[in-house]
């Protein structure tokens, strides 16, 4: 019940503070200049159809990195003085001691969080996809997967910030959070190295960093469903001229992985929980 | 004390405790507050006193000891919707209205919704804000948002309120307002637990009181307990060598600033005595002054007693 009082509360928050509306300016210019950068391809000197094509497919990948990009930044500014910054400015003193669960607390934070992220990744990323199709005439071929996987790297994102927030300043933990974002997805690269020259070393540190930071193997299930089957197939038969190339996935998330994102998103929110719970304040 | 016996007091702590790391915040704290009473709990600052609410209200978790609240194990969730609690240090969400912040709270007290509007009109008007109950907490002055602090935490008639510093950024008027609704509190049959080390307040509104100096009791029981029976007497005196001062000392506790002399602990009856010793010791009085013993006098004496 408490639950959704506090998720409520966190939206209410966002929305009172102006970060939904100069969210949503932001998105509206970043979309409205990609989509006419889009609507030049075709009008440019001697270009063809399949060119158009290739040329937007590739141009929807980096834009696509550009807004997981803003998601993940976004999730981890506001995740990470989300319980912190109450307890630092006495908020938390003032709730805490009424009849709610902390755990009700977290929980609630992180579905106000959760809900703000999808709904800021399904709404920009619709824009984008229709400005992008009036502009070019191209659809990436599974676009709704890939906004669900770029929504879903803000989510675990916001869940690592969410953790580190209840014990850490808010500057440390966004530091934290951010730089492990970095290193996962250094670690994607390795492993896309490792695979292409088969060096069970660079394999393995890469497997790992992917079940331990799970934002970059959500972003390589993006850039799949966004890939059309002829550059798909183009690039594969390239070889190792595509190793590492952080923009390129070769094949689509295996279930299991899938699983353990989901099961990753509950270990961490039971350990925030376990860890909120523990804290005197 | 069983958990039984404690159910008929507000409070009832035995031999609580809490370090942080190595430093010792709360060392054996045990008191009773009754129910329906106004209880001053004072200390100076580091004694432990808002360490020992954060126990109270479950904030913090206590590290030897028990502790009870109306009759409960401190953090019983049901019994925090009869606790009100004002913070020492704390803030509301800006972004809300005053109105707004006491909704939150009657939502989270877990009041029914068809008595938020009256809970809320009342609260503000008791704390003085019904004319700012639809501004920003933002552009609160600290003393209003102390009075809202204050609202919030008489919001669902609660049977026990704990106040930690309740008038810190509170003007004179402001003041006397919170000592008004203290004693209404007690007048409906609210327990009240004071925490301050505003003495002068603790005096006008406490039934009882207990002194805490690091983390233990060192005094406790009603006021005239606590001040004692025997007064002091101020005198003003010139020409009185240092031995006839020393001498003096046989008459009670003696503090000497120079010209006037203060001696605690003396009945009423020996204050002739005293002055024909004086003169007898080569002094000469211009003024005897009897004096009522104040809480600030008997608590710094306390603590001098700790310390010596």
């Amino acid at each position: 019940m408490h639950v959704l009082t506090m998720a409520r509360l966190t939206i209410l928050e966002a929305s009172r503070r102006k970060l939904l509306l100069a969210l949503a300016l932001l998105t509206l210019v970043v979309i409205v200049l990609t989509s006419w950068g889009f609507s030049r391809l075709p009008t440019m000197n001697g270009v063809t159809p399949a060119e158009v094509r290739v040329a937007a497919s590739q141009l929807t990948i980096l834009v696509a990195f550009m807004f997981s990009g803003v998601l993940a930044l976004g999730a981890t500014l506001v995740a990470a003085p989300s319980i912190a910054s109450d307890i630092e400015s006495g908020i938390a003193l003032a709730i805490l001691p009424r009849p709610i669960r902390r755990s009700e607390v977290l929980i609630g934070k992180w579905l106000g969080l959760a809900v703000l992220i999808a709904l800021y990744a399904a709404l920009s990323g619709v824009l984008e996809m229709v400005g992008i199709w009036w502009a070019t005439a191209y659809l990436p071929p599974s676009p709704a997967v890939a906004i669900t996987f770029v929504g879903a790297e803000g989510i675990v994102l916001m869940t690592l910030a969410l953790l580190l927030s209840t014990r850490l300043a808010p500057m440390t933990g966004g530091v934290i959070a951010l730089v492990l974002f970095f290193v996962g997805w250094i670690g994607g690269i390795a492993l896309t190295i490792g695979q292409t020259f088969q060096n069970s070393t660079i394999i393995n540190i890469g497997v790992g960093s992917r079940l331990l930071i799970p934002t970059d193997g959500l972003w390589h299930g993006a850039i799949f469903y966004l890939e059309p089957s002829d550059f798909l197939a183009a690039a594969q038969a390239a070889g190792r001229v595509r190793a590492g190339n952080p923009f390129f996935a070769d094949s689509p998330l295996p279930l299991p992985y899938l699983v353990w994102i989901a099961a990753w998103i509950l270990i961490v929110l039971v350990l925030a929980n376990w860890s909120f719970a523990r804290r005197d304040l | 004390m069983e958990a039984a016996d404690a159910a008929s007091l507000a409070v009832h702590t035995q031999d609580l405790a809490k370090r942080y790391g190595k430093t010792v915040a709360l060392s054996g704290l045990t008191m009773s507050v009754r129910r329906a009473e106004v209880f001053g709990f004072l200390g100076p600052n580091g004694a432990g006193k808002t360490t020992a609410v954060k126990l109270l209200v479950g904030l913090a978790r206590s590290s030897a000891g028990q502790a009870w609240v109306l009759g409960a194990p401190v953090g019983d969730l049901k019994t925090r919707r009869r606790l009100g609690y004002l913070p020492e240090l704390f803030r509301y969400q800006g972004w809300m209205k005053a109105s707004e912040v006491l909704s939150l709270h009657c939502e989270l007290a877990g009041l029914p919704r068809a008595g938020w509007k009256a809970e809320i009109a009342s609260a503000l008007a008791t704390v003085g804000l019904s004319e700012r109950g639809d501004d920003r907490v933002e552009g609160f002055s600290k003393g209003m948002q102390q009075r809202l602090g204050l609202g919030v935490a008489l919001l669902g008639r609660p049977e026990l309120v704990l106040l930690d510093e309740p008038t810190s950024a509170l003007d004179p008027v402001g003041r006397h307002d919170v000592r008004e609704i203290i004693r209404q509190l007690k007048d409906r049959g609210t327990a009240v637990f004071l925490n301050s080390h505003l003495l002068s307040e603790v005096e006008q509104v406490c039934d009882r009181l207990a002194v805490v100096d690091r983390g233990r009791v060192i005094a406790t029981g009603t006021m005239s307990q606590i001040l004692g029976q025997d007064g002091a007497v101020r005198v003003r005196v010139t020409g009185l060598p240092p031995a006839g001062r020393a001498a003096l000392r046989a008459y009670g506790n003696l503090e000497d600033e120079g010209q006037w002399l203060t001696f605690r602990g003396l009945s009423q009856e020996r204050v002739p005595e005293l002055v024909s010793e004086i003169v007898n010791q080569g002094g000469r009085v211009y003024a005897v002054e009897p004096r009522h013993e104040t809480l600030e006098d008997r608590f710094l004496q306390l603590l001098k007693e700790q310390d010596g």
